[in-house]
């Protein structure tokens, strides 16, 4: 089937589903490195435009990535609900665009929605959306999680706090996450990119992290960002594991190259729940995805970037995490160009993670290589908070000394709560004014006292690398 | 807001002055202090000078001619090719192109004696920092070990705009058993200089990261030189007896490190 519209008597003409998607996508190095972008700025208007005509239900009967091939696909298909589809059935993708901007469309009707959509569904419509849509329609998604405190309610941020060190020394790992708990970091989960992914270095960082958040008695998980096979070993051997962590994708072979499938992410969801470790609830898994992804392992199927990084989302909330994030600016120019792109693309995950039911944060970053620096990370940092964001990632002084890439800094997360008024997960929020981290008004203090903060500063100096 | 009683401030000293000396612990900028939720200028314009480094980095050339004649000295026998990226524009925009071999010089290694168990590659990646200040160090540590170990090295490839999977054509080409690329890693704010080792049994094009073992951040303040070989040469040694490298080799890993991440080139 073929899909077209005319414009001042010229008939531009897509001849297939993922061909209209990709000319449609908003423009990205990764799409060009595919061979999908549009070839001008009058054929990616031409598609949106033909895109909007699309009847959304479209998307039920046709399947982008083969599904006798793909378990992704398999899993999108078969856990669709039709009846919570039902309400927007009717509806075009331009249609849908309008009624997700209507006001009468409300906070309940969304959390009923996302079972009824499939993420091409939530792909396509992002893409005739500006910026400012896809902040207003995410900021009317409220989707709450639970652990040890309670992620994602409206008006709040949370953070991670990644206190990553090159080597993973033990004394080097805390410092930054003392410091993070200074400026009062860390309440969707602290955790490490382990820098070596051996089950000892695994066992190693989660007993240390625990044994801080234990002897501190804050109201967080933490995980050990290894891969979910040492995860699955670790907890065999009783270490504490909160969370368990895995990065994925949107196709079963982009999955294959992270060695991972869903029946293993089954097996550790499982491992992870037997724990029976958080005390108020029991969201156990926390993922990462990235546009790109995908195609760098060459498991796009000729898909655009933005709508493979939607069906990875597919995968997260069949494990009902705690979190989900983009690492949106990590993967590097060749997929997301410069600040721009970055942006854009930040605020289309951050949409159709909402939109599909997921708890999604973003990791606001970049590297070296990409044509992007701090101000635009401020920029995205702000966008995203006016789009209620569930969590962002930080660092000391937004400089990553393992991954070698600048995330938020601490203080920018400061930033956040003072300008732009967004507090952090409620028990934490108690935990900090106990430690007489924050004054009355849950501001948090110049200088605090050393309180218990100090000691366990104190006890990194006696502690083994 | 009150002021702090005189109590509560020798303790916030201590607070502050311990943390500060948690820095020796640690490369990041931990204790940095703040005006409002901001940083301070000086560490503001402290970091902007470190991007402003990494920025530069990214985009120096590295001086092959130089490095071929030093590897000569220590008798390795080079060959210098390059990828088909034709310059570091198309290089950053089209890493497929830096993952194989200009058609010319597919000839070049085509040509070369084939057969060899392993078969190194060094490339510039995203730093040529990395390359001058571990290549020919961490080469001493590697050749004095696998020699130990009875393995055969075939010819050391020098690749100009090249990417991890570029060793993948030309350990194809060669028929090595094992193929080890060395590349500069993507410089971050502290550290531009850092090298990546990847490691891949039966190499051949279209190989997937997940079939890699990668040991990274290579240099004097990282993981130095000689105990990066060790851990390459551990891992050579686990490949060989299982067949195999990648995600699946860390099930016989034993107490050195095998981490396996995708490549950061």
């Amino acid at each position: 089937m073929s899909y077209h519209t005319t414009i001042d008597g010229t008939r531009w003409a897509f001849h297939d589903l993922k061909t209209l998607l990709a000319k449609a996508s908003p423009a990205r190095s990764g799409d060009a490195l595919a061979g999908l972008a549009a070839q001008s700025a009058i054929e990616r208007v031409a598609a949106q435009m033909a895109l909007a005509d699309l009847p959304l239900k479209t998307f039920l009967n046709v399947d982008l990535v083969p599904y006798e091939e793909d378990e992704v696909t398999r899993l999108i298909l078969d856990s669709h609900d039709l009846a919570a589809f039902e309400p927007v059935s009717h509806l075009t993708v331009g249609g849908f665009r309008e009624w997700l901007l209507d006001t009468r469309t409300m906070t309940s009707h969304l959390t009923a929605l996302a079972p009824g959509l499939t993420p091409e569904m939530a792909a396509a419509v992002s893409k005739i959306m500006r910026a400012q849509d896809l902040i207003a329609v995410a900021a009317k998604c409220n989707i709450v999680t639970a652990f040890r405190n309670t992620i994602g309610q409206a008006g709040r941020l949370s953070t991670r706090l990644q206190p990553n060190h090159p080597t993973d020394d033990s004394r080097g790992i805390a410092a930054s996450l003392l410091d993070g708990l200074l400026f009062g970091a860390g309440d969707a989960v602290i955790g490490v990119n382990p820098a070596t992914d051996t089950l000892q270095d695994y066992m190693r960082v989660v007993s240390l992290l625990d044994d801080i958040r234990e002897r501190l008695d804050v109201p967080t998980q933490t995980c050990c960002l290894g891969h979910v096979t040492t995860a699955i070993q670790a907890i065999n051997l009783g270490a504490p594991v909160d969370l368990v962590f895995q990065s994925i994708a949107g196709s079963e072979k982009a999955n294959r190259g992270f060695g991972v499938s869903l029946s293993v992410l089954t097996e550790a969801h499982d491992a992870a729940l037997s724990l029976a470790r958080g005390t108020v609830g029991r969201n156990v898994m926390y993922f990462e995805t990235g546009q790109g992804s995908a195609l760098s392992a060459d498991a796009h199927f000729g898909i655009d970037q933005q709508t493979m990084e939607a069906r990875a989302y597919a995968i997260a909330r069949r494990f009902t995490p705690l979190l989900v994030n983009t690492v949106v600016g990590f993967i590097g120019p060749e997929y997301l160009y410069n600040g721009k792109e970055i942006t854009r693309a930040g605020l289309e995950d951050h949409f159709c993670g909402k939109l599909l039911g997921v708890p999604m944060g973003c990791d606001v970053c970049y590297t070296n290589h990409a044509e992007a620096d701090q101000d635009d990370m401020d920029g995205l940092l702000t966008l995203l908070c006016a789009a209620g964001v569930t969590f962002v990632i930080a660092v000391p002084g937004a400089d990553d000394v393992m991954l070698n890439y600048q995330s938020l800094a601490f203080h920018d997360v400061l930033y956040a709560r003072q300008t732009l008024g967004r507090r952090c997960a409620p028990e934490f929020e108690d935990w900090l004014q106990r430690m007489g981290l924050t004054d009355a008004d849950g501001r948090l203090l110049e200088k605090p006292a050393s309180g218990a903060i100090g000691p366990a500063i104190a006890q990194i100096e006696t502690m083994k690398a | 807001m009150m002021r702090d009683e005189p109590q509560a401030q020798s303790d916030q000293l201590v607070v502050a002055d311990k943390l500060a000396r948690l820095r020796r612990f640690t490369p990041a900028r931990i204790g940095l202090g703040r005006a409002g939720s901001g940083q301070l200028t000086a560490t503001s314009l402290r970091f902007m000078l470190d991007h402003a480094r990494a920025r530069d980095a990214v985009h120096a050339a590295l001086d092959f001619d130089s490095i071929g004649q030093s590897l000569c000295k220590r008798d390795w026998s080079v060959v210098a090719v390059r990828s088909a990226a034709a310059d570091r524009g198309e290089y950053l925009r089209r890493p497929d192109l830096g993952r194989r071999l200009s058609p010319a010089d597919r000839l070049v290694i085509d040509g070369q004696q084939r057969g060899n168990d392993v078969v190194i590659v060094a490339a510039d990646g995203l730093s040529a920092s990395a390359i001058e200040t571990n290549l020919l160090p961490l080469l001493d540590h590697l050749r004095r070990l696998l020699l130990a170990q009875a393995v055969s090295i075939g010819p050391l490839v020098l690749v100009e705009q090249g990417r991890v999977a570029i060793g993948d054509e030309i350990g194809e080409l060669l028929g090595a058993k094992l193929v080890v690329v060395l590349i500069g890693e993507r410089p971050g704010l502290s550290a531009a200089d850092s090298l990546g080792a990847y490691v891949t049994w039966r190499p051949q094009i279209g190989t997937m990261d997940s079939s890699r073992n990668c040991i990274s951040n290579i240099r004097p303040a990282g993981l130095s030189p000689e105990d990066a070989a060790r851990q390459i040469v551990g891992v050579i040694g686990l490949a060989f007896k299982h067949a195999m490298t990648g995600v699946l080799l860390n099930d016989f890993r034993g107490a050195d490190a095998i981490p396996v991440i995708g490549p950061r080139e």
